[in-house]
C-alpha cells in the first residue's frame, strides 16, 4: 500500500478538525500523519494529511473529504515534486560520559540542542520523516526519555503551489 | 428584533410555511416569536423523533425543505433517530435545536447535549451559533446546502442566550460558501460517450434511483427509456419514478426485487445507473452482479460514484439536466430480441404468492394498487409490509411513495404520513401501510393527526408479530423464532377509536373487497386492522452472500 500525502485547505472554523478526524474514523481510513495549522490568511487553515491506502481508497477519501462544507481545496501531491519536513523535539539521557557522543550524533542530523538538564539533553531536528527516524533511532539506545513529533507539513517545488483560486479568496469565510 | 424573530423572518424568507416542533426552556424565545407568526404554521408533535419524521415525510411529498425544532438535551436527542433516516435517504431538512446559554456550553448544564458533536455524522453540515450576528447567513446556508446538491438535513444548535439577543436584520441575498460547489452540467463528452454506448448495446437495462425523484426527472427517464428501448428497474428508492404499468417496467431489483429484474441485470451488457447508490441490499454479492456490463453511473454526488462498482463512463451531475442534453443524441435501435428476452422472463418468472382463502397481506396491496390506481401517495413503515408494498402496488407518479429505505426505520410511518398529508396536494389521498410492530413505536403521533384534522388512511398490517426479522430467523436461525412473536396486543379498533378515529376489522379476503374501496374513497380518517397470516414470508428474496440471479421463489 502506498503512502499518499494530501495538502487540504479548509476554513479556519471551530470544529474542523473534527469533522475531517471525525470522516476518517467512520469511514474506517487510517491517518498515518496529520498537521494542521494557520497560512496566510487568517480564515483559512492547512492540513498536510498523509494517508496510507490504495487508489480506491484514496479516491473515496479525497471525495469524501470534498463534500464536507469547510474544506475549500484538496491536492494530492504524492506524485508532484515536494519538500516535506517534520519537527521532533526529544529528550535523550545524557551522562557525563555520553554527552560527546550524543552531540557528535546530532551534528550528523543537524539538530539543535534546546535544552539541558544535568542527565538529559532535549534537541529538536527537522527533515523528512526518514530523518527523523534515522536520529530517533540513533538515540534510541541512550535512552529516550520523551519525545513529539508534529507530523508532516509538505510544500510543492518550484513556482507551482497550493493556494485558493481568485474566485475563493474573495468569497469571505461562511457564517 | 431579536435573533427569534430574525429565524422566523428569515424561514419566512425561504417560503416556509410550516414547521413540526414541540417546546421546551432553551426554546423558549423561538416559541415566542412563533406565537407572534401569522404566516408559519407550527405543528405540535407528540414525540420529536415524530416531528423530524413528519418533516422529512412534508419534504418528500413537497419537494420543498422541511423544517423541525426541538429544544436542548432530550428534545434534541429525541430528533437524532429522524435526522439519520433523512440523511440516509437524502432528504432536506432544517433542524432547529435550542441549546444551553452560551456561558453554560461545557459545563454539564441543565439539558445540554453536544447536539453538534452528535449529529456531526448524520448531518450535511451543522452550526452551533454563537455570533448572533450570523443568524441570517447561516439560515440562508443551511436551506442552500439542505436543498442543492445531494439533497439532506443540516442542523443549528441556537444558544438560549443567543435567541435573545438583538440584532440588525438584513436577509444575504447569497451564500457564501468556497467550499461547497455541487456540479449540476454533465461533462458533455461523457454525455456523448453514454449516447454511442446505448447505440452499441445489444442488451442495456437502466437502474433508476432516489436521485430520479430527488431532481425531479421521471419525464425525463420515460423519454430516455422509450428512446432506447431499454427496460427500468428501480430501487426501492426509485420506486414511483418510472409508471408501475409500462412495459419496460422491471419492477425493484435487489434483496427482494423481482427474480426477472435480477435476472435482467444479470444477462444485461449495458448498465445505466441513474441516481441510485448500489446500495448492498441491491448489489448483494458484488462479483454476481452484472458482470458482463459496461457500466455508466450518473450521480451528483462524486463519493457515489465508484464505491461500491467499477464504474466504465463515470458522470457527475444532476441526471435531470443530464438526460435533457442526452435525449437528442439517441439513436432508434432494433431491440426486439432483448425486449422479448426481458418477456420470457416475466413470463417465466412472475412475481406471486400462495393464494389460499385466508386473508393474505399480498393481496391486500393488489386491492389497494386496483382502488387507487396510483391516485394516492403511499407512505409505509419498515418490514414485510413495506416490501409488498414495493412488489405489489403499481405506482403511477412521483413522490407517490414515501417510506424509510436506507435507515429502515420503524416508527416512520404514522409521522411521516403526517408530513405528506400537510404537504399533499388537495384532494390526494395519503394511505399509510404500516405494521403491528413499527406502528407501536410512533403511535402517539395519532393524536397529532388528529389535532390537525387530517385525512389519513392507516392500513395495519397485524400479523402479531415482527414479521420481517421473523423471516430472517426462520432462514439465519433454523426457525428459532425469538423476541418476535408478541404475547399481547391492544386492540387495534379500540384504540384507534379512542382518539375519534373510524376503524374498522378486516378479516377476510371478503372483507377487503368489500370494505376497502370504500374507506379508502370516504372522506376523513379511517383505521384498519387487517389480521394477516403470521408466517408468511416475503419472496423472492436473495439469501445472504449470494448473488442477485439466485433467488429464493415462492412454492
Ligand atoms: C427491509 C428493507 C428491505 C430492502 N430491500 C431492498 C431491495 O430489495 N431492493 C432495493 O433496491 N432496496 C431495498 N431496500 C432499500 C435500500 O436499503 C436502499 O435504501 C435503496 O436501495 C437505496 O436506493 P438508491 O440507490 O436509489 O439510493 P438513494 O438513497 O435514494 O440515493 C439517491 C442517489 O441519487 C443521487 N442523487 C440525488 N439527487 C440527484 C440528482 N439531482 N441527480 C443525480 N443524482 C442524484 C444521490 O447522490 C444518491 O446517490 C430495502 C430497505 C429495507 C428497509
Ligand atoms: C427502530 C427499528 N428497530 C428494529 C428494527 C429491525 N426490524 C426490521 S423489520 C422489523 C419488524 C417489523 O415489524 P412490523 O412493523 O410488525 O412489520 P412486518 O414485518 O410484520 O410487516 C424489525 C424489528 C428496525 N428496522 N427499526
Amino acid at each position: 500500500m502506498e503512502k499518499h500525502t494530501l495538502a487540504v485547505l479548509v476554513e479556519n472554523s471551530p470544529g474542523v478538525l473534527t469533522r475531517v478526524a471525525g470522516l476518517f474514523a467512520r469511514r474506517g481510513f487510517n491517518i498515518d500523519s496529520l498537521a494542521v495549522g494557520r497560512t496566510d490568511r487568517d480564515d483559512v487553515s492547512r492540513m498536510t494529511i498523509v494517508v496510507e491506502g490504495d487508489k480506491p481508497l484514496i479516491e473515496q477519501v479525497t471525495k469524501q473529504l470534498h463534500k464536507l462544507i469547510d474544506v475549500i481545496k484538496i491536492s494530492n501531491i504524492t506524485d508532484d515534486e515536494y519538500v516535506d519536513r517534520e519537527l521532533v523535539m526529544l529528550k535523550v539521557t545524557a551522562d557525563p560520559g555520553q554527552r560527546v557522543e550524543i552531540m557528535h550524533i546530532a551534528g550528523i542530523f543537524r539538530a539543535r540542542v534546546v535544552d539541558l538538564g544535568s542527565k538529559t539533553i532535549t534537541f529538536e531536528c527537522t527533515g523528512t520523516e526518514g530523518k527523523i527516524n534515522a536520529f530517533e533511532e540513533s538515540l534510541r539506545p541512550y535512552g529516550i526519555k520523551e519525545l513529539v513529533r508534529t507530523g508532516k507539513i509538505a510544500m510543492l517545488r518550484g513556482s507551482k503551489y497550493v493556494a485558493l483560486s481568485l474566485a475563493q479568496t474573495r468569497e469571505a469565510e461562511n457564517g | 428584533m431579536t435573533v427569534g424573530e430574525a429565524l422566523l423572518e428569515c424561514l419566512e424568507r425561504e417560503n416556509v410555511e410550516i414547521v413540526f416542533g414541540y417546546p421546551g426552556g432553551a426554546v423558549l424565545p423561538l416559541y415566542d416569536a412563533l406565537y407572534h407568526s401569522t404566516r408559519i404554521k407550527h405543528v405540535l408533535v407528540r414525540h420529536e423523533q415524530g416531528g423530524a419524521h413528519a418533516a422529512d415525510g412534508y419534504a418528500r411529498v413537497s419537494g420543498k425543505v422541511g423544517v423541525c425544532i426541538g429544544t436542548s438535551g432530550p428534545g434534541a436527542t429525541n430528533l437524532v433517530t429522524g435526522i439519520a433516516n433523512a440523511y440516509m435517504d437524502s432528504v432536506p431538512l432544517v433542524v432547529i435545536t435550542g441549546q444551553v446559554p452560551t456561558i453554560q456550553i461545557g459545563t454539564d448544564a441543565f439539558q445540554e447535549v453536544d447536539i453538534t458533536g452528535i449529529t456531526l455524522p448524520i448531518t450535511k453540515h451543522n452550526w452551533l451559533l454563537k455570533d448572533p450576528a450570523k443568524l441570517p447567513q447561516v439560515v440562508k446556508s443551511a436551506f442552500h446546502i439542505a436543498s442543492t446538491g445531494r439533497p439532506g438535513p443540516v442542523l443549528i444548535d441556537i444558544p438560549k442566550d443567543v435567541a435573545q439577543a438583538r440584532i440588525n436584520f438584513k436577509y444575504p441575498s447569497s451564500v457564501k460558501l468556497r467550499g461547497y460547489k455541487p456540479t449540476y452540467k454533465g461533462h458533455p463528452s461523457k454525455i456523448s460517450e453514454i449516447a454511442k454506448l446505448t447505440a452499441k448495446a445489444k442488451r442495456p437495462i437502466i437502474c433508476a434511483g432516489g436521485g430520479i425523484l430527488a431532481s425531479n426527472a421521471s419525464e425525463e427517464l420515460l423519454k430516455f427509456a422509450e428512446a432506447i428501448s431499454a427496460p427500468v428497474t428501480n430501487t426501492f428508492m426509485g420506486l414511483a419514478g418510472f409508471p408501475g404499468d409500462h412495459p419496460l417496467f422491471l419492477g425493484m431489483l435487489g434483496l427482494h426485487g423481482t427474480r426477472y429484474a435480477n435476472l435482467a441485470i444479470t444477462e444485461c451488457d449495458l448498465l445505466i445507473a441513474l441516481g441510485a447508490r448500489f446500495d448492498d441490499r441491491v448489489v448483494m454479492n458484488i462479483n454476481s452482479f452484472a458482470p458482463g456490463a459496461t457500466v455508466v453511473h450518473v450521480d451528483i454526488d462524486p463519493a457515489e460514484i465508484g464505491k461500491v462498482i467499477a464504474t466504465n463512463v463515470p458522470l457527475v451531475g444532476d441526471v435531470k439536466m443530464i438526460l435533457k442534453e442526452l435525449l437528442p443524441l439517441l439513436e432508434k435501435v432494433d431491440r426486439s430480441e432483448w425486449l422479448e428476452r426481458i418477456k420470457s422472463l416475466k413470463a417465466q418468472y412472475p412475481l406471486t404468492y400462495e393464494g389460499d382463502s385466508s386473508l393474505k397481506p399480498q393481496f391486500i396491496i393488489q386491492q389497494l394498487s386496483d382502488c387507487t390506481r396510483g391516485d394516492a401517495i403511499i407512505v409505509t413503515d419498515v418490514g414485510q409490509h413495506q416490501m409488498w408494498v414495493a412488489q405489489y402496488y403499481r405506482f403511477k407518479k412521483p413522490r407517490t411513495l414515501v417510506s424509510s429505505g436506507g435507515l429502515g426505520c420503524m416508527g416512520f410511518g404514522l409521522p411521516a404520513a403526517i408530513g405528506a398529508a400537510m404537504a399533499a396536494p388537495m384532494g390526494e389521498k395519503v394511505i399509510l401501510v404500516s405494521g403491528d410492530g413499527s406502528i407501536q413505536m410512533t403511535i402517539q403521533e395519532l393524536a397529532t393527526m388528529m389535532e390537525q384534522c387530517l385525512d389519513v388512511k392507516i392500513i395495519l398490517f397485524n400479523n402479531s408479530a415482527l414479521g420481517m426479522v421473523r423471516q430472517l430467523q426462520e432462514y439465519y436461525c433454523q426457525g428459532r423464532h425469538m423476541a418476535t412473536h408478541f404475547q399481547f396486543h391492544p386492540d387495534f379498533e379500540i384504540l384507534a377509536r379512542a382518539y375519534g378515529i373510524p376503524a374498522y376489522t378486516f378479516r377476510t379476503q371478503e372483507d377487503v373487497v368489500k370494505g376497502l374501496p370504500e374507506v379508502i374513497n370516504s372522506s376523513g380518517p379511517a383505521f384498519v386492522n387487517c389480521i394477516v397470516p403470521p408466517e408468511e414470508n416475503v419472496l423472492p428474496m436473495v439469501p445472504a452472500g449470494k448473488g442477485i440471479s439466485e433467488t429464493v421463489e415462492c412454492g
